[in-house]
């Protein structure tokens, strides 16, 4: 496995470059071969992809567990749902209405809870993003509570594209996918990202070598939040609906699974396991209606003998690289 | 005669709410206390007691007290055997983890719940209560005529309702009894001082886990005993107490028995009180974020004592 290679291809930054480009091309490709029901998944799949990677960051690299990051994909949802329907909005700015909103809410939740650590950390996000699901239903004249609101069709434009078209909510899915993808990776290779692993690693030794923890954990809770509100804004944009259910615990629950499925802290862990994830829902849906079940089932499976996920498993067999 | 009244009763409702909220809440208290495990499944433990409930008074048949009395032994003891299977199955080989046993214990939570979606179905069904009169509640007055008994004058309560309270109470002193003054309590006690310790004097650890837990489950079973002939049976129906029992068990300082009850009857009166009077979404809210802003701002809890 560890065949001296030396050249160009063996450096960390190029071989990741290429692993990364490769996928997306290989997404690309896949939007041409694949009939419109499974293209149209796949784009649903990369949203989601971007909400677990954004999960990824604080989960697998800061080490930190939040029970509570549907709040954030709520404040993307709804920030930029609420400014295209009530204020008639263009989509652009609409959606850096979701960016700023997740923003905000994740620096001041992020302030708040890590004051607390380890479980009181998961229970403080539990609460927050609980509370968060109860004011969208309170304030249900405007959000229209568990029912939701479409938006409509006609307003769905991005720069003179409709992304209502297969086509264009493929490619939109894609380039958010690919700017959240090369952010993630960049990130996880830059000095901050090398620090969140260290303190993920061994908190008291990261402080006592002159780091900032503090404020790299809130950097780190601010950065995974406004990726997940990139997520929910983008799935309101390219869906047309925003409702309440995306706030709910269950919401919050989801990206931990696909990160867990695809192996956390690695870059593309969480595409793999929202796939892996999606697919078998889809799939168990046919014979049941309690899919949640096998969901579940696989969840606590995952948690007693693959505690490092898929991607875990071919870094540790096979492409120990593996960024 | 218009807002004491009313204050009176929506302070009724609480004590009810707070009563069975005391013994879910103290199931989730014990079981942190002890293993130090945050149980997510514990709501659907307390919706397994009123779900076998139903399943043991439609079996039995005849007079509902009947089949309500075998649901009182039934519904706990087979919770806790599923809680200890749990316990032995999975949590013990994780070796009680913190992050990866609140993400078991999700899953369990689904497995429970969805579980009982296929097999008791998407219905919501009673269970008829084991004696239910109404008593119409006497009022008093200070008015022209000096003090007066106003009764009855309209609104009322029913037996059952003031039953619930008093079992709670008498389940709650025997468990007091069985931690404090009973072997079992003791060597409970003694694991969750040291585990190290209670190994080395050979207290077989694994097994106060599993019981222990069991014992936490089956409280939140009986807490949905009680609960069911009020309201119905519901495979959705552990998510308002496990958040409730949260909120509780931190606002009491986790794993502090005492300081549970007392934040029960805290948050069960200030529940029923302010859903009477407000909307029950703004006190579900109000609620969570006191519970957000404790744990930030005094972790201990706000009967607990600091660690020294």
């Amino acid at each position: 496995m560890t065949a001296k290679n030396p050249g160009i291809l063996s450096h960390p930054v190029t071989r990741s470059a290429l692993l990364h480009s490769g996928v997306i091309v290989l997404l690309a490709w896949l939007f041409q071969v694949l009939p419109e029901y499974h293209s149209g998944n796949l784009a649903r799949i990369m949203v989601l992809a971007v909400y677990a990677m954004g999960y990824n960051v604080l989960f697998g690299y800061t080490g930190l567990l939040s029970l509570g990051h549907a709040l954030f994909f709520a404040a993307g949802m709804y920030g930029l749902g609420l400014s295209m329907y009530w204020l008639d909005a263009s989509p652009a700015p609409s959606m850096l209405a979701g960016l700023i909103s997740a923003l905000v809410v994740s620096g001041v939740v992020g302030a708040l809870a890590l004051r607390t650590t380890g479980v009181a950390f998961m229970i403080v996000t539990l609460m927050f993003a609980q509370a968060g699901f109860l004011t969208i239903l309170l304030f249900g004249e405007y959000t229209r509570g568990d029912e939701g609101f479409v938006l409509p069709q006609a307003d769905r434009v991005l720069f003179g594209l409709d992304l209502t078209q297969p086509a264009n909510r493929y490619g939109g899915a894609l380039i958010l996918f690919t700017i959240c993808l090369g952010l993630v990776a960049w990130l996880v290779q830059s000095r901050f990202g090398k620090t969140l692993i260290a303190i993920r690693e061994n908190e008291e030794r990261a402080r006592m070598l002159g780091y900032d923890v503090q404020r790299h954990k809130w950097l780190a809770v601010v950065v995974s939040g406004t990726l997940s509100g990139a997520s929910g804004a983008a799935y309101a944009l390219l869906f047309g609906y925003a409702g309440a259910t995306f706030a709910t615990v269950q919401y919050s629950i989801f990206p931990l699974l696909w990160v867990l499925l695809g192996g956390a802290g690695t870059t593309l862990g969480p595409l793999i396991g929202t796939l892996f994830m999606f697919y078998l829902i889809d799939i168990s849906s046919q014979f049941t209606s309690a899919y949640l079940l096998i969901a579940s089932v696989i969840l606590i499976l995952l948690t007693l003998f693959a505690p490092h996920g898929l991607a875990g498993v071919v870094r540790k067999r096979l492409i120990p690289w593996l960024p | 005669m218009d807002f004491g009244p009313h204050l009176f009763l929506a302070m009724l409702e609480g004590t009810i709410t707070a009563a069975v909220l005391a013994l879910t809440a103290v199931g989730l208290s014990i079981v942190f206390g002890v293993m130090r495990v945050v149980n997510v499944a514990h709501g659907e433990f307390f919706m397994l007691g009123a779900v076998i409930a139903w399943w043991v008074t439609t079996l039995l048949g005849g007079h509902p007290a009947l089949g309500f009395v075998v649901a009182l032994i039934v519904a706990p003891l087979l919770t806790g055997l599923i809680a200890a299977t749990a316990d032995r199955i999975v949590l013990r080989r994780i070796n009680y983890d913190p992050e990866r046993t609140i993400v078991a214990t999700i899953g369990l939570l689904y497995v429970i719940q969805q579980a009982t979606l296929m097999t008791f179905g998407p219905e919501a069904r009673p269970v008829e209560a084991p004696f239910n009169q109404r008593i119409a509640l006497p009022w008093f007055e200070y008015g022209i005529d000096g003090f007066m008994l106003i009764w009855p004058w309209g609104l009322g309560t029913t037996t059952y309702k003031l039953a619930v309270i008093v079992a709670a109470v008498v389940i709650l002193l025997a468990l007091w009894v069985l931690m404090t003054r009973t072997r079992i309590g003791l060597i409970m006690r003694a694991t969750q001082l040291d585990r190290e310790m209670a190994i080395a004097h050979a207290i077989p650890v694994d097994r106060v886990y599993a019981l222990v837990f069991a014992l936490g489950a089956g409280l939140a079973a009986l807490g949905g005993v009680l609960v069911v002939p009020i309201q119905q049976a519901h495979y959705l129906m552990g998510g308002d107490p496990l958040l409730l029992s949260f909120i509780v068990v931190i606002i009491g300082g986790l794993g502090s028995v005492v300081g549970t009850v007392v934040a029960a009857i805290l948050i069960g009166m200030s529940d029923g009180i302010i859903s009477v009077f407000f909307s029950p979404t703004l006190a579900k809210i109000l609620a969570t974020l006191f519970v957000a802003f404790v744990l930030v701002f005094r972790p201990q809890g706000l009967f607990g004592q600091r660690p020294s």
